[in-house]
């Protein structure tokens, strides 16, 4: 029974190799249309997942900072501290002397020439809280309440441009769902009407096994390895069509990255993501023509 | 082994093809069924292969009530018939040997066996030489031949043939009967339909069912 099997799927692989082989144009023609297709949800797919990891550090919680008034006394920073610990909404805060912050800025390649011009420290002292996640209303009403405080110039918040770039990374992966649904929708169609199409001229070969006593499962196999296959092979063509954009785009990034000093260059789909790409490709392929070939057994069959 | 009760089968438009069939076929009979064409041969044929559905009675094939067989269970009711089709349904995209391999193929049966089959099958009709050749190359009585031995290949216990002699002259219409006959001998249960009045000579050696306007004739 097993081998039975078995030899039946030999038979339908090697009718679906066959079938390649003879007609070479058709098959790398659907190939492209499967492929280009889906090269672009996948393109923008990565391109969202080289911004989000570009901005993914910052993105963790909401983070202000309070810049004290110039030359404050001790005890006024004190009393904005011990503020800080005890309202309900900080998670955590920390302390930037001005002295600290001069430090740091002058740690910047580009910013050192300046503060060694410097005659006297033009910073303030700060404190940078982190709070915990809001809506970004309630963090400006936060925002606006710590600018009254006694001996506080001015509250910023740093992570707005992250919050609402995540804001935007999250419009742009619905966008992504969209268009891949969309392109999918596409693929089962090109797939089931190539399928339609060699069905049709198989008619003969169809009718006759199943008066000699086919099933219906073994008429549909060659069908559905075709249609697997044709969609494993857009798959592999829409990576391929991906990676070199990827790369070409690289290139072009050495070029910047060179002039800003900063590394920036696109990564290749994680493997995990290309072997999800492949198989869905595959499954997508498989429906198309498991569809087509329901729709034509079922049209043939004696009511 | 097949028994028809009550059978009556009416077509959508109408046309009604058998009425009221009743008969029974014991395992290993030979019968002839005999009328004027538009009888109602080929629709009783057709019945027992589950190719249709009777309107209403009953069809019994092998102890399975064809009017109440799930779809599913239609494939493995016909592995157990030989059909040889009026229109022959030669594929002519493949050689010989290929289209006597399909039942086989069907089956997934072990390719060295099925060879070995093929050939057995091949050799029974006259047409072991001409594994090679297409169908188009053959002539009719050849593709006639070809078309039973796709029947016989897998060993069916019942062997159903629609006009196998319609296009044939008598000699060859002989070698024909003569061959469905050597099948009966082993003990496989065969059906014939024929108008053919040169059969008919040697009636007494089968059992007949006479159709006339879808009527049986006792």
């Amino acid at each position: 029974m097993m081998r039975a099997w078995l030899i039946q799927h030999w038979h339908a692989l090697i009718f679906t190799i066959r079938r390649f082989i003879n007609a070479p144009f058709t098959s790398f023609l659907s190939m492209a249309v499967i492929g280009i297709a889906f090269s672009l949800p996948v393109g923008v797919y990565t391109l969202l997942l080289n911004l989000q990891a570009h901005s993914g550090q910052i993105t963790e919680a909401p983070q202000l900072s309070l810049f004290l008034k110039l030359n404050p006394g001790n005890s006024e920073v004190e009393a904005i501290r011990q503020r800080l610990e005890s309202h309900p909404q900080v998670t955590s805060l920390r302390f930037v002397s001005k002295e600290l912050a001069l430090q740091q800025l002058a740690q910047r390649n580009e910013m050192a020439d300046i503060v060694e011009n410097l005659e006297k420290n033009p910073l303030p002292d700060a404190f940078v809280i982190t709070t915990h996640r809001v809506a970004a209303e309630e963090l400006e009403r936060l925002r606006v309440a710590m600018s009254q405080w006694p001996a506080i110039e001015y509250v910023q918040f740093d992570t707005a441009w992250a919050m609402r770039l995540d804001a935007l990374l999250k419009l742009g992966q619905l966008g992504v769902i969209m268009l891949a649904a969309l392109l999918s929708l596409a693929l089962v169609m090109v797939v089931y009407n190539t399928i339609r199409m060699q069905i049709l001229t198989k008619h003969d070969e169809i009718e006759v096994s199943k008066l000699i006593g086919a099933t219906d499962s073994f008429i549909r196999r060659p069908f559905l390895y075709f249609g697997a296959i044709q969609g494993l092979a857009g798959g592999i063509t829409a990576w391929l069509i991906i990676a070199l954009g990827i790369h070409i785009i690289n290139n072009e990034l050495v070029v910047l990255s060179e002039l800003y000093t900063v590394d920036f260059h696109l990564k290749h789909l994680a493997t995990n993501d290309f072997i999800s790409l492949l198989l869905f490709s595959a499954w997508l392929g498989w429906l198309g023509a498991r569809l087509s070939v329901a729709s034509y057994l079922w049209q043939i069959e004696p009511k | 082994m097949i028994s028809f009760q009550n059978v009556n089968k009416r077509y959508p438009d109408g046309y009604i093809a058998l009425k009221n069939i009743v008969f029974t076929i014991e395992a290993g009979e030979m019968v002839l069924v005999t009328g004027h064409s538009g009888a109602g041969k080929s629709t009783l044929l057709r019945l027992i292969a589950a190719i249709e559905r009777p309107t209403f009675g009953k069809v019994i094939v092998s102890g399975q009530d064809i009017s109440k067989l799930k779809q599913g269970a239609i494939p493995f009711l016909r592995r157990n018939i030989g059909l040889v089709f009026q229109d022959h349904k030669i594929l002519f995209d493949r050689n010989v040997f290929d289209n006597v391999m399909l039942p086989l193929e069907i089956r997934g049966v072990d390719v060295k066996v099925a060879v070995r089959r093929v050939r057995a099958a091949l050799d029974k009709v006259g047409l072991l030489k001409k594994e090679k050749a297409h169908p188009i190359t053959l002539s009719g009585g050849e593709r006639q031949r070809l078309c039973i031995a796709r029947a016989v290949v897998h060993r069916p216990s019942i062997l159903i043939a629609d006009e196998p002699t319609g296009n044939l002259d008598v000699g060859y219409a002989k070698d024909i009967m003569d061959m469905f006959k050597s099948f009966h001998h082993v003990g496989v249960t065969v059906l014939i339909a024929t108008h053919d009045a040169t059969l008919l000579e040697d009636k007494q050696q089968y059992r007949i069912l006479a159709l006339d306007h879808g009527e049986l004739l006792v």
